[in-house]
């Protein structure tokens, strides 16, 4: 078993979980706001109240009885993606990328009946993927065509990028890329890889999986050294919008970017996790406090937001 | 703002801190309950044994009880004697046991039994209002003996206590005191005689009579020792050392005034005491000493004895609440479900360790594989987990009868764990098998089972369980704790590991 030394931690500046919870969460995301994003539902309501890129609602269901009608619901849309208003961590998620005669075709390649469709619904429903086992509602919406710069950089799932942002400055970044070993979901601790981003490039600063530093997806085996983000100032921009709509002073925000539509958001985390630092090795401590001192003094746009993080937190070109 | 609601939280921890430990402390010096479980306090036997002949009439036989004990406390006392109807009467400043029968004859044994609490304050008895001295007269020639000798004490001496001294010294030495030797020969008894001299000297002396404790000694007679009032206290001189003060082991039964043993219809009676040393657990002392202190008013010794077994299982969950916190804030256990931990380890509490580790896993083993069986049939959410609950029951029962077939009564206590837990855990389980995959669930579950292991080996500890049942209070310190382990916003131990990685960044 090897450990870090606290002391090296904190000189690092690295965030642990208590302090997240209750100097930053705790702090700077009212309670009242949890909901928000809590439920997928309402979120994309805010985005789309407030103009920020969301995929486009298909279709809601709420009610057990209304599965049955699904397969009519469902005519004309090739590709969607199924969620449960109030899953977390990506659970619940279904991909349909297209239909082969009645059946369904997964990201994965999976062919799936409308029967089974119907019963992840119908599970999603009861709450089987929300936090205590509420009774959910069920998102049907758009599927993101991805940008054609993303192709090989995932495993079934979805890349998207997470950007940490902090009363509305975007702090850090990483891009998170499915494995096979994490079962499509871009979820590191379940083995996605995280490309920690360049804040004022978009560009790749280094590469993990487990922790541990790669250079090529474990699957694809793509070299993701090279990955750059296009489009990233405006990513960077939706990502800051986000604050003024939800009140929530901590958050994250996961992108995705649409081969026609540019960024999108996707959904967004009143907890965001902190792999993100070890995704982009340096802590978010230094940053987080920069912002502080910035925002005591200063009541600033989100363009101009975005153009002090850039200057302030672009990477420093390290060994 | 966040200075002022700082310090609101921490004056909130000491106050927690001072009024649980204050209070626990109060109890422990005010009542005697004891810190530590199996602590015993000596306790003394005594037994006092009236034996008389009995003349044929109604009998009444009354003996003094010992009232105030320096160095001792009554803690329990009773009289045995068939035949006879017992009562303790009570008077200012003297207490009596009266027996008393209708007729009797021949030879007649009375017992009196009481045990007594070693005090270490050894604090001599307060002089209740101004006794004063007897009139006491000697014939002629002891009259003239005694003002002498009387005479030369004085001369000799200052107080009322070198008084007493210098007359003991005297009556000691009857070859240089002719004096000394004509009062002696009188034949009244050095105490009496002493107790006399010194009532005629304006000291109003009585005598008392004391028992000397001795491990397992049997017909024992009282000690006489000459007390005298000096500065609201009254002061103990033996008669014929002249020492002053009580010796350690000395239980003075009896004290001026009345008789000792009074007799009606009885002859050749006679007081003998046994004793014997013994060891009490402090805790049943203290309970049956304060039960009604208005302390005791924070104890649960009050309750019931079935509410008393409910709360010293529910008066562990604090400590168990603490240990999760600990563990989670702290060290950084994954644990599915916030407090199932203690729930389990209060289960463990009732089965025992390994036998309800064993049951618990294989329940929720056997759970989890119907569990992936009932997906399968595509049931709803709510109707899986009633399954759930319905097969566990039955789980458990059989699981009991085939313990109970194999000799194990033991195995009936699975039922102790929540139904409803461990049905909730297999469903918790298997979502995350299916979401997370198989290792979360080990992850998880096997945090979840060192947590409870750990609060219930803590829970287990016999202190823990004397201290939460007999002073319920200290679960404020408890709660102190918790708010203490709320406020860390340090590193998690498994961060350490987590982010080890990062060493890389730190030249």
């Amino acid at each position: 078993m090897s450990f870090i030394s606290p002391r090296v931690l904190s000189r690092l500046g690295v965030l642990g979980l208590n302090g997240r919870n209750r100097n930053y969460v705790a702090r700077y995301n009212p309670r009242r706001a949890f909901p928000l994003v809590d439920n997928k539902l309402e979120t994309k309501r805010i985005l789309e109240a407030a103009g920020l890129a969301t995929p486009a609602l298909l279709f809601v269901v709420r009610h057990q009885f209304e599965v049955r009608d699904i397969g009519a619901r469902l005519e004309g849309h090739a590709s969607f993606c199924i969620k449960p208003a109030k899953g977390s961590g990506g659970k619940g998620i279904m991909v349909i990328e297209r239909r082969s005669g009645d059946r369904f075709v997964k990201a994965s390649g999976a062919e799936l009946g409308i029967e089974q469709i119907k019963r992840h619904v119908s599970n999603a429903l009861a709450g089987l993927y929300s936090l205590g086992g509420q009774p959910d509602a069920v998102i049907v919406e758009e599927l993101i065509e991805f940008d054609p710069s993303f192709s090989g950089l995932s495993h079934e799932g979805v890349p998207d990028i997470r950007i940490v942002v902090f009363q509305g400055y975007p702090v850090m970044a990483m891009l998170r890329l499915a494995t096979h070993a994490s079962d499509g979901k871009a979820n590191l601790h379940q083995g996605a890889v995280g490309v920690g981003l360049d804040l004022a490039t978009g560009r790749a600063i280094r590469a993990v999986q487990y922790t541990r530093p790669i250079r090529e997806h474990p699957d694809t085996g793509r070299s993701l050294d090279a990955i750059s983000i296009d489009d990233w100032r405006n990513m960077l921009l939706l990502a800051s919008r986000c604050y003024e709509p939800t009140g929530l002073g901590y958050l994250g925000a996961d992108l995705v970017l649409d081969r026609s539509k540019g960024a999108q958001l996707l959904e967004l985390n009143a907890r965001p996790g902190l792999a993100i630092q070890v995704a982009s090795g340096c802590g978010l401590l230094p940053r987080l406090r920069a912002i502080e001192a910035r925002v005591a003094e200063h009541r600033e746009s989100a363009e101009e937001r975005v153009a002090f993080a850039v200057e302030a937190f672009a990477a420093q070109p390290h060994a | 703002m966040t200075d002022t609601r700082a310090v609101a939280l921490w004056l909130l921890v000491t106050a927690l801190l001072v009024l649980g430990g204050g209070i626990a402390w109060m109890r422990h010096v005010q009542m005697e309950i004891p810190l530590l479980p199996g602590e015993a306090k000596p306790v003394w036997l005594v037994e006092a044994r009236v034996d008389f002949v009995a003349t044929g009439g109604p009998v009444r036989i009354s003996l003094d009880l010992p009232e105030e004990l320096p160095g001792f406390r009554l803690f329990t006392e009773q009289a045995a004697s068939p035949g006879y109807g017992f009562a303790i009467i009570e008077a200012t400043d003297d207490r009596r046991g009266e027996w008393t029968r209708r007729e009797a004859t021949g030879p007649q044994t009375l017992y009196y039994t009481a045990q007594f609490i070693v005090e270490g304050d050894r604090e001599p008895a307060r002089v209740v209002g101004h006794p004063r001295p007897r009139e006491v007269f000697f014939e002629e020639p002891e009259a003239t003996a005694a003002s002498e000798l009387i005479g030369t004490a004085l001369a000799r001496s200052s107080t009322p206590e070198s008084l007493t001294r210098e007359m003991v010294r005297l009556l000691a030495n009857p070859e240089i005191d002719q004096n000394a030797a004509l009062l002696r020969a009188a034949g009244l008894g050095r105490a009496e005689l002493l107790a006399r001299l010194l009532n005629i000297a304006g000291v109003a002396a009585h005598v008392a009579q004391g028992l000397e404790l001795e491990d397992a000694r049997r017909r024992r007679p009282l000690t006489p020792l000459v007390e005298i009032p000096v500065d609201g206290y009254w002061r103990v001189f033996d008669p014929v050392s002249g020492r002053q003060g009580l010796p350690e082991n000395m239980l003075l039964w009896h004290r001026g005034g009345t008789s000792l043993l009074d007799v009606e219809g009885g002859t050749q009676s006679q007081v003998s005491f046994s004793m014997l040393r013994q060891s009490v657990p402090a805790l049943q002392l203290a309970q049956a000493q304060f039960g009604d202190s208005p302390l005791a008013a924070f104890g649960i010794a009050a309750l019931p004895i079935e509410e008393q077994g409910l709360f010293k299982l529910l008066f562990l969950l604090p400590l168990g609440a603490l240990v999760v916190a600990f563990m989670r804030i702290v060290v950084g256990i994954p644990t599915s479900g916030t407090f199932m931990p203690v729930l389990i380890a209060l289960a463990f509490v009732q089965t025992s360790l390994g036998l309800g580790l064993v049951s618990f896993i294989t329940v929720v083993a056997f759970g989890l594989l119907l569990r992936g069986y009932l997906s399968y049939l595509n049931l709803l959410l709510v109707a899986r987990i009633a399954t759930l609950v319905v097969i566990v029951i039955l789980l458990i029962s059989l699981l009991s009868i085939f313990g109970y077939r194999l000799g194990y009564s033991t195995g009936l206590t699975i039922t102790f764990f929540p139904m409803v837990i461990i049905a909730w855990t297999i469903e918790r389980m298997s979502i995350l098998w299916e979401e997370e995959g198989p290792r979360e669930v080990l992850v998880q579950g096997g945090g979840s089972l060192v947590v409870a292991v750990l609060a219930y080996v803590l829970m287990e500890l016999r202190i823990v369980q004397h201290l939460s049942f007999n002073f319920p209070e200290l679960n404020l310190v408890l709660l102190a704790g918790i708010l203490v382990i709320g406020q860390y916003s340090g590193y998690r131990l498994s961060e350490l590991r987590r982010f080890r990685d990062m060493r890389a960044f730190s030249q």
